[in-house]
């Protein structure tokens, strides 16, 4: 009996190769979970001395003055909290009802070579780097807003807004797009034979049963538009101020990162106030997708 | 018998009313791409030459051509690809074709969301705080190109699970009921049979990788060096930060090099987007399943 459960184990080379194969691709599969904590843990870590130290909350979130290289240094990052909400804001009006007419379009109107050709200009969209979209904004946008507009200076939230539009455009249309075409074509069937045009069927049926998809498609827009950095950097003017109009220059946390982290030292104050914003970005961020998840999952779960 | 009554022709209309509107919409998207290539093409053009792409810049950057940034951005990209894709593709392998439907396989999934979702300017901290401070890489091409590994990740993930699922399970079933390991099967039948859909994901993350300025400004990508960059620890110029530099650091700068390096810029990343695109479009013509 013995002989013969030696003679049944197959425990050959292929046996053990698959045994370690199987380790290293369990490595690589937690291996996103291990980066996003380390996210987390590095960016606290580094801003974990000036939360504990200098930070001042109420002044962190109620001043506008974000004077970190002045002999008194204030950290108030009303503007900064300001400037990315309104040029996210602004962003969002022009963007969220085009990106989700386009993906109607392109989901419900739109047939064979059109189709594709539209999915490939969107892609396409999607690819153009942010410090690219940046430089349009500086080079084209800026002289263009200054003309039409007959104001002194086009770098501003209408600047940073329609750029970033843009920009969040293509992950709002393909997210929604993907939802409408998940909602099972019988409803459609169903609807037009009774009687329904084709944009009733979207109207009363296709819109209703991908609500929650649609609804993730805009919040991981705001998301992308969020968490943007080139980008505003260079089309938004970067002056800390209020904006009373569109026209005003603003200054967003992302771009402020970016623009002062070249100037700190190590572990000074200021490099730790720049990791806080950081942290700031990271939650918010992670909430967002967070909820996208939730409100996607709801829908799968129906 | 079948002519319209009013309400029909109402509806009708309703309808292609909202066609219209919203094909208007889908224009106001696309159309500007096209605005913003040919305008680049239009200003950027006269100034790309062999010599523009070959010679370092000279004179402040007023004259001269991008060179040493060329060069910088593939290192970058390279390094880049050799850390990012053994681990997507492993983790893509874990969740296609081990992971069982449990908590840990949710949290992996939100996981690779939210790293996609992360503001490129927090991956440039986590850059700063792990690769270059906390292991000591200082601010060079290894640095960098970990960042952008890390932050590029999900692109390989994505894709290549995308590939691996699309692989029919009967070919997986049939190999197993030969007597073969999971591993056996993965080598011999699920990646030859996926390999050319992952290669699109590897290129398309060629595609993001390259463009991007926020994650190496501060890890590994620096203004002006006059030496091509040797080893992963030097630092190195980039065809991204390098555009970034001249059109917000520099100045004087004639407005036909700004375009210019534009220009290549959004040419490489396009080039390497509309390879991948083409490469998909071929690969569903040839499937034989």
């Amino acid at each position: 009996m013995a002989a013969t459960a030696a003679a049944m184990d197959r425990r050959d080379l292929a046996w053990y190769t698959d045994r370690a194969a199987r380790v290293l691709v369990f490595i690589g599969g937690i291996s996103a979970v291990v980066f996003i904590l380390g996210i987390f843990v590095f960016v606290t870590k580094e801003g974990l001395d000036f939360v504990f130290g200098a930070l001042n909350l109420r002044e962190f979130f109620t001043s506008i003055e974000w004077r970190p290289t002045s002999n008194n240094p204030t950290y108030g990052a009303l503007a900064l909290i300001v400037g990315t909400a309104s040029v996210t804001g602004f962003a969002m009006l022009c963007s969220v009802p085009l990106s989700l007419g386009a993906a109607l379009f392109i989901a419900e109107f739109a047939t064979g070579k059109t189709r594709e050709t539209l999915k490939i200009l969107v892609e396409m969209l999607a690819a153009i780097p942010s410090v690219v979209w940046g430089f349009v904004g500086m080079s084209i946008m800026h002289p263009l807003i200054i003309r039409i507009f007959d104001v002194p200076l086009g770098l501003g939230v209408l600047n940073a807004g329609l750029i970033l539009g843009l920009m969040a455009a293509p992950i709002m249309t393909t997210i929604a797009e993907d939802a409408l075409k998940a909602v099972p074509d019988t409803y459609r069937e169903a609807a037009e034979a009774l009687g329904a045009t084709r944009w009733e069927v979207i109207l009363k049926v296709v819109i209703p049963a991908s609500k929650n998809g649609l609804l993730a498609a805009v919040l991981l827009g705001v998301g992308r538009g969020f968490g943007e950095t080139m980008a505003v950097l260079m089309a938004s003017g970067h002056a800390i101020n209020l904006p009373t109009s569109v026209f005003d220059s603003v200054r967003a946390l992302t771009a402020t990162i970016a623009s002062e982290l070249g100037d700190t030292v190590y572990g000074s104050d200021h490099y730790g106030a720049l990791f806080t914003l950081g942290i700031l970005l990271f939650l918010v961020t992670f909430v967002i997708n967070l909820t996208a998840d939730v409100v996607v999952r709801g829908i799968r779960k129906k | 018998m079948f002519d319209a009554t009013a309400l029909n022709r109402r509806s009708y209309r309703a309808q292609g009313i909202a066609k219209a509107v919203f094909c208007l919409m889908t224009v106001a998207l696309v159309v500007p791409v096209l605005l913003i290539i040919g305008t680049l093409i239009y200003k950027g053009g006269p100034a790309i030459s062999w010599e523009f792409l070959f010679t370092p810049p000279r004179n402040g950057m007023t004259e001269g051509g991008v060179f040493p940034a060329l060069v910088g951005t593939i290192w970058l990209v390279v390094v880049a690809l050799l850390a990012s894709v053994p681990v997507g593709v492993a983790a893509a392998l874990y969740l296609s074709e081990y992971a069982p439907d449990n908590l840990l396989t949710r949290t992996i999934n939100l996981a690779i969301i939210n790293l996609a979702g992360v503001p490129s300017i927090v991956h440039a901290l986590f850059g700063v705080g792990a690769f270059v401070h906390f292991f000591r890489f200082g601010t060079s091409i290894l640095a960098a190109s970990l960042t952008l590994a890390v932050m590029t990740l999900p692109v390989v993930i994505v894709a290549t699970r995308e590939a691996l699922q699309a692989v029919p399970q009967a070919f997986r079933e049939a190999c197993w009921n030969m007597g073969a390991t999971r591993w056996q099967t993965i080598r011999k039948v699920v990646l030859p049979n996926s390999i050319s859909g992952i290669l699109t994901g590897v290129i398309l993350e060629v595609s993001r990788t390259s463009g991007e300025t926020a994650p190496i400004m501060f890890t590994g990508a620096t203004a002006f060096i006059v030496f091509l960059p040797e080893s992963v620890f030097d630092q190195t110029m980039a065809m991204s930060y390098h555009l970034y530099y001249i059109a917000t650091q520099q100045t004087g700068v004639p407005e036909e090099i700004t375009f210019g390096v534009a220009l290549v810029l959004i040419g490489i990343v396009l080039l390497m987007n509309a390879i991948s695109i083409g490469f998909r479009v071929y690969l569903r013509g040839l499937k034989k399943w």
